[in-house]
């Protein structure tokens, strides 16, 4: 079972840690519109974490809740340990929760560089007036964060568009500057909306690639949300599964594929 | 040199001059636009606010006195102190924060989320509001400000160029102090955007909000931050409008000045409204000098409009501005 409280070990022999996010009883309305119905799962530290289901599944309603976008009407969301009061996404950026959107929101009027060195705001420290007065300081950290964020960009592979306005870059780069920004961020906790939509086939795999590394090297815990069942099954330690804003399955990629209320939603409705 | 050639060189400079000041006021407009997408038709009377306060400060006036002693009954005008300039401007620029920190709680905090149409008429609200409150707080009066600053025609350029050219270049000391102290704010500005982490928090909120939120910038915090910047250009235009010609309502009109500029160099380019300003400032001097003599002069009323309305049609994003894509 994977609820020990202890964690568990992954097939290919990874050590997944202790709960790291919880949500609890979570539900999310617009008005008439029930977007999640009183869910609950877990996210564990180092694993990394599917959700999964049909259009309008309430997929990203779940990932805003995380994030702060959406604030549920009912439920608590458990984070390392302790229950969060209802925050601003700015705020629960602060908390080391990095995220990438389904429609890719980036700065497109900024350099590539620049961009991801936005993703270092949370770790700067000196205020308006050490910047001000005190200017040796302020030099040393940004250089600090400079170099960080050159290694993100050099693990990303996107070396040579580093000083390109992203406006001008094509779909799939944009979601990989998208990335590495949240990965500027060193972040405890990395979400990812649909991080290979719209992409071809070798973009797919490179995105994957990249995931798997990430939390490999760097250890981080990611949730993703993806439609490639593929991919899904390829990627992930555990699967959420979605349907009309509630929960129809939880567990290991195996478990899920042979779940029959997953199997029913997946035939049922179209997916892409 | 032939006479009118220099006499229209003296004449370019002093509208270089006059440009620097008409590009400080559009520069807190491009500011608060860039971050927020306002167009904040109070930047003027902020202008005209921060120099009342500036004098009220220095001389000590009481502030609402008319009112109190209407109420009162009393006889209250001064507290009888005087401050030194530059104890003066650091409380009024401590003054214009608040009035920054407020305009976010009072009015924006409530607006996010709307139109942009809705948004302009709010400051058009404001813009009013800081009319009335600076004459409650100041009284209507004209105001001489003096910080101290250099005033008259310079000697030592008058009698260089004399030498040089056999024609002595009036240009007033104010003028160039003016442009000094404008070049200057904009390197500050340029480098506080580019280099400082607030800065580049304030280009990422003028890019996209949600993005912006996603990395840990409050929106919040950035718009007190730039109307603070806004209240700070605000109070250095006013400052050198009010050492030329007094303080008094017709100092908040250089607005007017500001948007034929701001059509000039767009309205989200900085070294737009710099450029915008000196061409403004440059053309209508000598358009005055040129071709005024035969239409009956005042040309300085109406040539930047005009100006501004060409661009309009021909290149309506400005000099420097982004181009507009229609997305369809
Ligand atoms: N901001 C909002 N306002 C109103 N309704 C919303 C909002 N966000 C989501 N919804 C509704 O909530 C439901 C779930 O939407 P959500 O975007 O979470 O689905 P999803 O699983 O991410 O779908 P997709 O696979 O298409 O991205 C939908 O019915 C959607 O219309
Ligand atoms: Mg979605």
């Amino acid at each position: 079972m994977l609820d020990a409280s202890e964690g568990y070990t992954t097939a290919d022999g990874r050590k997944i840690g202790g709960v790291l996010m919880e949500m609890q009883n979570i539900t999310l309305r617009f008005g008439g519109v029930v977007a999640i119905k009183d869910i609950s799962f877990d996210i564990r530290e180092g694993e990394i974490r599917a959700i999964i289901g049909p259009n309008g599944a309430g997929k990203s309603s779940m990932l805003n809740v995380i994030s702060g976008f959406y604030r549920p009407q009912e439920g608590a969301v458990i984070y390392k340990g302790r229950k969060r009061p209802a925050m601003k996404p700015y705020q629960v950026a602060q908390q080391g929760i990095a995220r990438t959107f389904q429609n890719i929101a980036l700065f497109e009027g900024m350099s590539v560089l620049d961009n991801v060195m936005t993703g270092r705001l949370t770790h700067m420290k000196s205020s308006l007036f050490s910047q001000a007065l005190w200017w040796g300081k302020a030099e040393a950290e940004e250089i600090a964060n400079r170099e960080l964020v050159e290694r993100v960009i050099d693990f990303l592979e996107i070396q040579h568009i580093r000083k390109t306005p992203v406006g001008r870059l094509p779909y799939g780069l944009k979601k990989r500057v998208e990335l590495a920004r949240a990965l500027a961020a060193e972040p405890s906790l990395l979400l990812l909306d649909e991080p290979m939509a719209g992409m071809n086939v070798e973009e797919k795999e490179d995105m994957s690639r990249f995931i798997l590394d990430v939390n490999d090297e760097f250890g981080t815990t990611i949730a993703l949300i993806e439609h490639d069942m593929g991919v899904v099954m390829d990627l992930s330690d555990r699967v959420v599964v979605m349907d009309y804003g509630k929960k129809i399955g939880d567990g290991t990629p195996d478990e899920v594929r042979n779940n029959q209320d997953v199997i029913d939603a997946y035939l049922g409705v179209s997916h892409d | 040199m032939p006479d009118q050639l220099l006499f229209a060189m003296e004449v370019t400079l002093n509208g270089l001059m006059a440009g620097v000041l008409y590009a400080l006021v559009a520069l807190g407009f491009v500011l608060i636009f860039k971050a927020s997408g306002i167009f904040n038709y109070a930047q003027g009377v902020m202008a005209l606010f921060a120099a009342l306060t500036l004098v009220g400060l220095q001389e000590g006036q009481i502030p609402f006195a008319h009112l109190i002693n209407a109420i009162l009954g009393t006889d209250l005008h001064h507290f009888g102190w005087h401050l030194t300039a530059i104890v003066a401007i650091v409380l009024t620029i401590g003054v214009m924060v608040l009035l920054a920190i407020l305009v976010e709680r009072i009015v924006l905090r409530h607006l996010v989320n709307q139109e942009p149409i809705i948004l302009f008429m709010a400051t058009i609200g404001l813009a009013y509001f800081l009319e009335g409150l600076g004459d409650l707080m100041w009284g209507s009066d004209i105001k001489k400000l003096d910080v101290g600053l250099p005033q008259g025609i310079s000697e030592t350029i008058d009698t260089a160029t004399f030498n040089w050219f056999g024609y002595g270049f009036f240009i007033d000391k104010l003028d160039i102090f003016a442009t000094v102290i404008a070049a200057l704010l904009v390197i500050g500005l340029t480098l506080f955007s580019q280099y400082s982490k607030q800065g580049r928090a304030l280009r990422a909120v003028a890019d996209d909000h949600q993005a912006a939120l996603s990395v840990g910038i409050s929106l919040r915090f950035i718009w007190v931050l730039v109307w603070s910047i806004a209240g700070f250009v605000a109070l250095v235009a006013g400052i050198m409008w009010g050492a030329k010609s007094g303080v008094q309502f017709s100092l908040s009109l250089i607005a007017l000045k500001a948007l034929p500029v701001l059509m000039l160099g767009g309205f989200t380019s900085i070294p737009g409204a710099i450029v915008g300003g000196l061409i403004i400032g440059v053309g209508e001097k000598l358009f005055e000098f040129a071709i005024g003599p035969m239409v009956g002069g005042a040309t300085e009323n109406w040539f930047a409009y005009v100006l501004a309305l060409l661009f309009l049609v021909f290149r309506p994003q400005g000099l420097f501005g982004e181009k507009i894509i229609e997305r369809v």
